[in-house]
């Protein structure tokens, strides 16, 4: 019977091209955990969460803002950041400059993060979000800059950071440019420290190297989604070094908390209304008590 | 081995990797009056990799952390090959804290093929303890000074390398990945180690060009033929650092750590559309 109604034709109802990229690709979506058939509508409607198992999908940066801003609260920073090609990398004919443009183009993301202000449950944050589907955000200048601002303006602003975190590590074409990130974005979060401003992490699936080894796990709370793979080396690799396979279960957000890594393994319809109740907690932590150092007019003019 | 001028980022990888090349502790050895090696986290072990201790270094108490190496495979097992494990990073910070407490710099010898990629390393949080390293290092109230002697590979280096000044020898290389993980990544195939290692830029030239290091100690002749004269050199140069270095603490650790921030905060490039 599934068959059926997979083969019906696609659905458009109008000709206008902004409406008719919004149709989904396909009706059903199926769980590639427990095999469940969804209706795309209401897997959208749940967040890309399967109903029977549970099992978290992989979000666009995109979809993260929409499940966690309040109505139209979210706005932009520096989007006019773009990719450089310090080495000029190429390999096997094709230039990165060319690869991220491609990239670009086929994921609708101008790089792998996207950062801004955003109130989640009435509460002003400044954000950082990642999306896979940009050269498995990888952790390049362009990100890393990003990140630094998103984490100056929260200090002149006086609002704590969120950081959504899914990635694949540095970006190997930028080479130790990318290493580099990692101390950039790590001591840029000192700041906020100074200021008694809290730093959230939400580690997501997949989350690895250079990301996981900085700013993502020096935050004053770790969060993870259910299922999502976590860690510091591949499991290809760790399985080559050990020559044994790993155990069932290995490098999940579960794995973590067992190993007392993150303080808390978070359902997707759970992370609004926990953001909300913990930022005001926070909110009696006397943070900015002490005047900013920087004023965000100075961080947009640098 | 080919001419110096003409060598490729593969020759000095194989160069920086050579095992008669001088480790940490022949510097330790070579340059330091005393060293009292500390061991431990006080927490899960003592890690062979990673050692360090306080030391005498031409008329400074100094302390002194690096990845330790092998002379032969029996040690390189003990010393898992220079890969430290989460306990090693953790040991590093507690002697980092140790020295910002006694106002004592730290010089930092990196050389290593990156952290261990094991499951304990997992189980133990090595992305976490290597996180915590930088973060730490990013606000350390006293001087610190990082020289590559061979391997700087990856964040297994960067967790002991958030130095105020960053000085290669200049037959070691620095990577965001070891080439041939950098080569499994791009390729699928470690066998194009080589490709990768000239791709990404790993020398010590290239990197002083990229500005990402301060100093090249140049080795006109290579480390491990001549090991006495290149490990005089770079105390040379370490000495000269640490007293540049002075002038940022005369009156406290305040200009000292905005320098620190200022030269990570501007690394990496970027274009800006109109």
């Amino acid at each position: 019977m599934r068959e059926l109604f997979r083969r019906q034709p696609r659905f458009t109802t109008s000709d206008d091209e902004d409406a008719r990229s919004k149709v989904p690709e396909d009706l059903w979506v199926k769980c590639p955990k427990c095999g469940e058939l969804a209706y795309t509508k209401e897997h959208l409607q749940t967040h890309r969460v399967c109903q029977r198992c549970g099992y978290h999908f992989r979000l666009a940066a995109r979809e993260r803002i929409d499940l966690l801003a309040d109505e139209g609260s979210f706005v932009e920073w520096d989007t006019d950041l773009t990719t450089d090609d310090p080495l000029g990398f190429s390999v096997d004919g094709e230039s990165y400059a060319d690869k991220a443009r491609k990239t670009a183009a086929k994921s609708g993301m101008a790089e792998a993060v996207i950062s801004g202000e955003i109130a989640v449950d009435g509460q002003l944050l400044a954000i950082v979000v990642t999306d896979f589907s940009f050269m498995g955000a990888s952790m390049g200048a362009v990100y890393g800059e990003k990140l630094a601002r998103a984490a100056e303006r929260a200090v002149a602003g006086c609002t704590p950071l969120l950081t959504i975190s899914a990635s694949g590590g540095a970006r190997m074409q930028e080479g130790l440019f990318s290493l580099m990130q990692m101390a950039k974005t790590t001591a840029a979060l000192t700041r906020l420290t100074e200021q008694r401003l809290p730093h959230i992490a939400l580690l997501t699936d997949p989350c690895y190297g250079g990301v996981t080894a900085s700013y993502a796990t020096v935050a004053d709370m770790i969060v993870a989604e259910p299922g999502a793979l976590i860690g510091f080396a591949g499991p290809r690799v760790i399985e080559q070094t050990i020559r044994q396979k790993l155990p069932e279960g290995f490098q999940t957000a579960e794995f973590l908390l067992e190993h007392g890594l993150i303080d808390r393994v978070v359902p997707r319809s759970a992370l609004k209304p926990m953001i909300g109740s913990l930022m005001r907690i926070y909110q009696q932590a006397a943070g900015c008590l002490v005047p900013p150092a920087i004023l965000a007019s100075e961080v947009a003019d640098a | 081995m080919p001419e110096l001028t003409t060598m490729t980022a593969w020759d000095r990888v194989q160069l920086a990797r050579h095992a008669g090349r001088p480790h940490t502790m022949h510097y330790v050895n070579q340059l330091c009056d005393e060293f009292i090696e500390f061991h431990g986290d006080r927490l899960a072990g003592d890690d062979q990799a990673l050692i360090g201790g306080l030391a005498q270094f031409r008329g400074r108490s100094v302390m002194v952390i690096g990845h330790q190496k092998g002379e032969n495979t029996k040690e390189n097992i003990a010393r898992n090959f220079g890969m430290p494990k989460p306990t090693g990073y953790r040991k590093a910070l507690r002697l980092m804290r140790h020295a910002e407490k006694f106002r004592f710099p730290v010089i930092a010898f990196i050389d290593t093929p990156g952290a261990d990629p094991g499951l304990a390393s997992e189980e133990g949080g090595q992305a976490f303890a290597i996180a915590d390293n930088i973060y730490a290092m990013a606000t350390l109230g006293t001087p610190i000074v990082a020289i590559v002697i061979g391997e700087g590979g990856s964040g297994g280096a960067l967790a002991i390398g958030v130095a105020d000044r960053v000085v290669m020898l200049e037959n070691s290389v620095y990577s965001v990945a070891s080439p041939e993980a950098a080569a499994a990544i791009l390729w699928k195939d470690a066998a194009r180690a080589p490709e990768a290692a000239a791709a990404m830029g790993v020398t010590a030239p290239e990197l002083r060009a990229f500005g990402l290091i301060d100093e090249i100690i140049p080795e006109p002749i290579p480390a491990h033929e001549e090991p006495a004269a290149m490990i005089a050199a770079v105390g040379d140069v370490i000495d000269r650092q640490l007293a540049a270095l002075d002038a940022l603490i005369t009156d406290g650790p305040a200009a000292l750590l905005d320098a620190r921030y200022a030269k990570y905060r501007a690394m990496g490039r970027f274009g800006i559309r109109a």
